[in-house]
C-alpha cells in the first residue's frame, strides 16, 4: 500500500482491507508511538467537517506527525480562484500525504492525479468516504470476532447515504445477509442491490423496524433528512418510523451492535446510548485507529 | 441509386469513407476525428436521404486510414456507420464501428457535481454496458446512460 492513494474503497482488495483492520487493531493496543517523526500530513478541508478532521489530526498527532491545512476555505487562496490542481500541486510540495475532504465528486481522484504525494478521501461530495468504510469493518470485526457471514440491517436514508452503500460494498465481500429498511422513497438504489444478486447474497426490504432486528449482527443506522422530501408531508409521516429506540432492542442477539457514522441527530433515541449495544461513540474511536493504520501503511512506515 | 449518390461526393483514389453517419452528427464526428486539421482532401455530403436514418451524412477523406481505436471513437454518436477502405478506386475493406472499452473525452458527465464540470479535466470512462451503452466516470463514479449522453 505504500504511495497508493486511497481515494475509493473500491481501489482496496479485500486483503488491503483486511491488513488495515489487523494494523488498526495493533494501534489500539499501542496508539501512541512515533513512528511519524519527521512527517508532514495536510488536512485540506474544502468544506467543514470537524469531526473527520479531528479524528485524522488526532491519529496523527499520536503518531509524532506534524499537520498543516486548513478546516474551510474562506481565507485560502480557494476563495481567490484558485484551481484544485494548483491547490493540490503546491501543497504536495509541503507535506508527505494529503488527506482531503471536498464537495465536489470525484475531486479526490482528481487530487491524486496531479499530487506528487499519496492522497487519502476524507469524503468527496456524495461520493466515496473510505476511511469510514474501513473504520466500520473495523468495528465490525472487533465486536463480532469475524466479518463472515453476518446478518446486517441498514436503516434510515438508503438512497444517498453513501456510507451505507460503500459498507454494502466491503461487506459483499464476506457474504453477509443484508435487511434495508427505509422509507419507500430512499430505498436502497438498484445497482446495489444487482451487485448482490450478482454475489448471489440475500436481502430483504421493509418500509418499518417492526421486528427485523431480530436476527441481526449489526444494525446501521443514518439519518433520513427533512430536504430529501419534495413533499413535506411524505417527510411528517415517515419521520418517526425509522427511529432506533431502546425497548426495539429487547429479544435481540447479544452480539448486536448498533452502528452510526455521525453525527446523530433523533434516528437514535438518546434511550439506547446506556444500552450496552450502542456502538457508535466507541465506532467513532475506532477511526483513530484505523486512520493510525492507513496514514502509516501509506507512508510505508509499517 | 448508387450513381446518383456518387455523384453528390466525389470518389477518391486512395483513403476512407465513412458512411450512414446520423446527418445531426456530421460535425461532431469531423471534430472527434479531428477532421477540421487534417491536411488532405477531405469531402462531405449532409442530410442525404437514408433509409433507415432519415437523413444522413458520409464523409471521404483522402490518403487517411484510421486505427481501430481512432475510429471508434464515433460509435457513441454514429454507432450505424460503416467504414469503405478504398484503394485505387476500389473498395477493400469494410469496416463498422463498435463500442470502445473506455472513452476518454469526447462525454459530458451526466452530474453536475461531478469534478469534470468543475475544473478542466478531460473526462474518463469506463464502458460498463455496450448494448445500452451506459458510461462510468472514472472521476465521479456516477454512470451516465445512453439517454443522456451529451457530446463536448
Ligand atoms: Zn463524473
Amino acid at each position: 500500500m505504500k504511495n497508493k492513494s486511497l481515494v475509493s474503497i473500491n481501489d482496496f482488495t479485500k486483503e488491503e482491507c483486511l491488513r488495515i483492520i489487523e494494523l488498526a487493531g495493533e494501534f489500539e493496543k499501542n496508539p501512541v508511538q512515533d513512528i511519524l517523526k519527521g512527517k508532514v500530513v495536510a488536512t485540506l478541508f474544502f468544506e467543514p467537517s470537524t469531526r473527520t478532521r479531528l479524528s485524522f489530526e488526532s491519529a496523527v498527532n499520536k503518531l509524532g506527525g506534524r499537520i498543516i491545512g486548513f478546516s474551510e476555505t474562506a481565507s485560502t487562496s480557494v476563495s481567490k480562484g484558485e484551481s484544485l490542481k494548483d491547490t493540490i500541486k503546491t501543497v504536495a510540495n509541503y507535506s508527505d500525504l494529503i488527506v482531503m475532504r471536498h464537495p465536489i465528486e470525484g475531486s479526490a481522484r482528481y487530487a491524486s492525479e496531479v499530487s506528487m504525494v499519496p492522497v487519502v478521501n476524507a469524503g468527496d461530495g456524495a461520493n466515496q468516504h473510505p476511511t469510514q468504510t474501513l473504520l466500520d469493518l473495523f468495528s465490525i470485526k472487533k465486536t463480532q470476532g469475524t466479518l463472515e457471514n453476518l446478518n446486517i440491517c441498514m436503516v434510515g436514508d438508503l438512497k444517498y447515504g453513501r456510507t451505507v452503500h460503500s459498507l454494502l460494498i466491503a461487506m459483499s465481500d464476506f457474504n453477509a445477509t443484508f435487511n434495508f429498511i427505509s422509507p419507500k422513497t430512499l430505498q436502497m438504489p438498484s445497482e446495489y442491490k444487482k451487485l448482490l444478486d450478482e454475489k448471489g447474497l440475500k436481502y430483504y426490504e421493509h418500509e418499518e423496524i417492526h421486528d427485523t432486528f431480530k436476527h441481526a449482527d449489526i444494525v446501521y443506522v443514518t439519518r433520513v433528512q427533512k430536504e430529501r422530501f419534495s413533499d413535506p408531508i411524505d417527510y411528517e409521516k415517515v419521520k418517526n418510523a425509522f427511529i432506533v429506540k431502546n425497548k426495539m432492542l429487547e429479544g435481540t442477539k447479544p452480539n448486536l451492535k448498533v452502528m452510526h457514522p455521525l453525527p446523530r441527530v433523533n434516528e437514535i433515541d438518546t434511550d439506547v446510548d446506556d444500552n450496552e449495544k450502542a456502538y457508535y461513540f466507541q465506532q467513532a474511536k475506532n477511526g483513530v485507529y484505523t486512520r493510525q493504520a492507513i496514514v502509516a501503511s501509506i507512508l510505508g512506515l509499517i | 441509386m448508387k450513381e446518383i449518390k456518387e455523384l453528390k461526393v466525389n470518389a477518391i483514389k486512395n483513403g476512407t469513407v465513412i458512411d450512414h453517419i446520423p446527418a445531426k452528427s456530421l460535425f461532431k464526428v469531423i471534430s472527434i476525428l479531428n477532421l477540421d486539421k487534417i491536411d488532405t482532401h477531405v469531402t462531405f455530403g449532409t442530410n442525404l436521404e437514408s433509409k433507415r436514418l432519415g437523413l444522413k451524412s458520409i464523409i471521404k477523406i483522402s490518403d487517411k486510414f484510421f486505427e481501430n481505436d481512432e475510429i471508434n471513437k464515433i460509435a457513441l454518436i454514429a454507432p450505424e456507420a460503416k467504414l469503405n477502405i478504398i484503394k485505387d478506386y476500389n473498395v477493400v475493406e469494410k469496416k463498422i464501428v463498435e463500442v470502445p472499452d473506455n472513452i476518454v473525452g469526447i462525454v459530458k458527465c451526466v452530474n453536475p457535481k461531478c469534478v469534470t464540470n468543475h475544473e478542466k479535466i478531460t473526462t474518463k470512462f469506463k464502458v460498463v454496458s455496450k448494448q445500452h451503452v451506459s458510461l462510468k466516470c472514472h472521476y465521479c463514479e456516477k454512470i451516465t446512460e445512453q439517454e443522456n449522453i451529451e457530446i463536448y
